[in-house]
């Protein structure tokens, strides 16, 4: 077989290696910059370039305000019910064999691999009025789908493996001996778990839960099926902000937009310190 | 105690995930094998389905490129500074933390038909926004992180002494990276891969707000989903969201597969 590498390679040195790779390195550099800096800068831009009192304005809008502390309250349950689900999953697919452990550990990552817009139309006929779940909450006199119950039913599928892909590397990592040297002094088992087992596995439970917090806020395929997108009741921030867009505002949207991002970003990066601190890199 | 949470735990997992997966295969197969397959051969749903095709085409192309060689420099360059690369790290999961329709309203922020850049490119005769090259660039910044972060740690792992010992017997940097760097991140890549079409494929809320939806020109296969449920088709909606379904689910399958192949 003739050595096609070597050939190509000596062709390369040929065309002179060095200016390749300082056309390889702009290439990229240039790349990552427009796609990625660019973009983000804009917005940033975009929304202050109408100075500050013209930003605190587009905020000021009451509907506005509202989708924002809507997302944030349901983002917070969605959460808080995914750290219950989520913990309880992650440590039952770790530490029992049971048969159909490793179909439900596959199954854990459906929600990241399905097209939201999937999502929400699966969970829109699950709840739907024609529906069991649908006619039943019905009967008890209360409605869930384009209600709230809906948006955190869709923001909880969709952010469910956070806390679970989060909890198991470290209860895998995490020493029996500990365990066991708890059980030989004479702790219980509900002791032995609030006190050896729960601080091993709260930093992942606390990453999990802000990376889940923040996909929370962000959804929108799920959501915008689901919800009724009432202004003020049931339209959540990023459905607002599309809304805003579709009705020529960009500056509306730009204000919210930079609410929700830099509310992301800071979350983004304290998760980000609390795995450095764990590694301790 | 046990078997409470395991049963617990398969109470959730069949009520979340079990549930809504079933619904839409049924909901599809409501009217029978006529109404899914009419559902997906509307003239419609084919071009929405080509066009999906066409982006995840395009897009994973770009990113496996840019990706794989990102991931190289940021791990490997001698030329980046220690400070540059831990900032640029950082930067590389942001559209992870931005919203796709943050991310679509970016596009027309900065490239639409009344800004500078989107005017200047009208006049060329290229649009942007409102047609596929805007639909491909957010989708190239949603699906940006999934390679780089598949490949960096993989990189990180296998350390630079292979290539440093090649580099001493006089290798050229091609023939290092095809035969020394390649075949021990190949997978890596894979991996990186699957994730970019599986979430090109579904990628809906930037491609919505970049695309306008318009019908036969810029829909995708989720705008049409999206369109259909706000129609009150939703057979028709079933229809192609289980096709969008089976082919994520397809995507994992082959994904657990590698994985367990490689263990």
């Amino acid at each position: 077989m003739p050595d096609i590498y070597g050939r190509f390679a000596y062709v390369t040195n040929m065309l002179q290696s060095r200016w390749w790779s300082w056309g390889f390195r702009s290439a990229v550099l240039l790349y990552f910059v427009i796609l990625i800096v660019f973009p983000i800068l804009g917005i940033y831009g975009q929304s202050l370039s109408d100075g500050w009192p013209n930003f605190v304005h587009n905020l000021d809008d009451p509907l506005a305000w509202k989708a924002v502390v809507l997302t944030i309250k349901l983002a917070v349950i969605a959460t808080l019910i995914n750290v219950l689900i989520g913990t309880m999953a992650g440590w039952v697919l770790i530490r029992y064999k049971f048969p159909g452990r490793q179909l439900l550990n596959s199954m854990v990552d459906l929600p990241f691999a399905l097209p939201t817009a999937v999502i929400g139309l699966m969970i829109m006929l699950l709840l739907g009025p024609r529906s069991p779940v649908g006619q039943w909450a019905d009967d008890a006199g209360f409605s869930i789908l384009f209600h709230e119950p809906a948006i955190v039913v869709a923001m909880v599928f969709v952010t469910f493996p956070f806390v679970i892909r989060a909890v198991q590397p470290l209860l895998e990592e995490m020493d029996a001996s500990e365990e066991e040297a708890a059980y030989t002094m004479g702790a219980s088992k509900a002791k032995t778990f609030w006190r050896v087992i729960l601080p091993a596995m709260l930093p992942g439970v606390l990453s999990g839960a802000m990376l889940a917090f923040s996909r929370a806020l962000a959804e929108f395929g799920a959501v915008v099926l689901v919800a009724g997108n009432i202004p003020g009741r049931t339209l959540v921030a990023s459905v607002y902000i599309f809304g805003q867009i579709e009705s020529d505002n960009p500056s509306g949207a730009a204000a919210v937009s930079v609410l929700l991002l830099t509310l992301s970003f800071l979350i983004l990066w304290l998760v980000g310190y609390v795995q450095a601190r764990r590694t301790g890199r | 105690m046990r078997k409470l949470w395991i049963l617990l735990t398969y109470i959730v997992f069949a009520l979340l995930l079990g549930a809504p997966l079933v619904r839409i295969i049924t909901g599809a197969w409501a009217d029978g094998w006529s109404g899914f397959a009419s559902g997906i051969t509307r003239p419609e749903a084919l071009h929405a389905l080509l066009i999906t095709g066409l982006i995840v085409v395009i897009v994973t192309a770009i990113n496996a490129l840019f990706g794989v060689m990102l991931a190289l420099y940021l791990v490997r360059a001698p030329w980046l500074g220690k400070q540059l690369k831990r900032i640029m790290n950082s930067i590389v999961d942001l559209p992870f933390a931005v919203s796709p329709v943050i991310g679509g309203l970016m596009i027309v922020l900065l490239l639409g038909p009344d800004t500078v850049f989107g005017s200047l490119l009208n006049r060329a005769g290229i649009d942007i926004v409102y047609a596929l090259p805007g639909m491909v660039i957010a989708t190239l910044f949603v699906t940006f992180p999934l390679i780089i972060r598949e490949v960096m740690p993989v990189l990180q792992e296998i350390g630079s002494q292979q290539e440093e010992a090649a580099q001493m017997l006089g290798a050229y940097p091609w023939t290092i990276f095809w035969r020394v760097t390649w075949p021990s991140i190949q997978w890596s890549v894979v991996y990186g891969v699957v994730l970019t079409v599986a979430r090109t494929l579904g990628e809906f809320g930037a491609v919505l707000v970049v695309s306008g939806n318009i019908l036969f020109k810029t829909q995708t296969a989720t705008t049409l989903v999206y369109q259909d449920v706000e129609n009150f088709n939703l057979t028709a909606a079933n229809a192609v969201a289980l096709v969008l379904a089976a082919c994520s689910v397809g995507l994992l399958l082959f994904m657990e597969w590698a994985k367990s192949r490689k263990a």
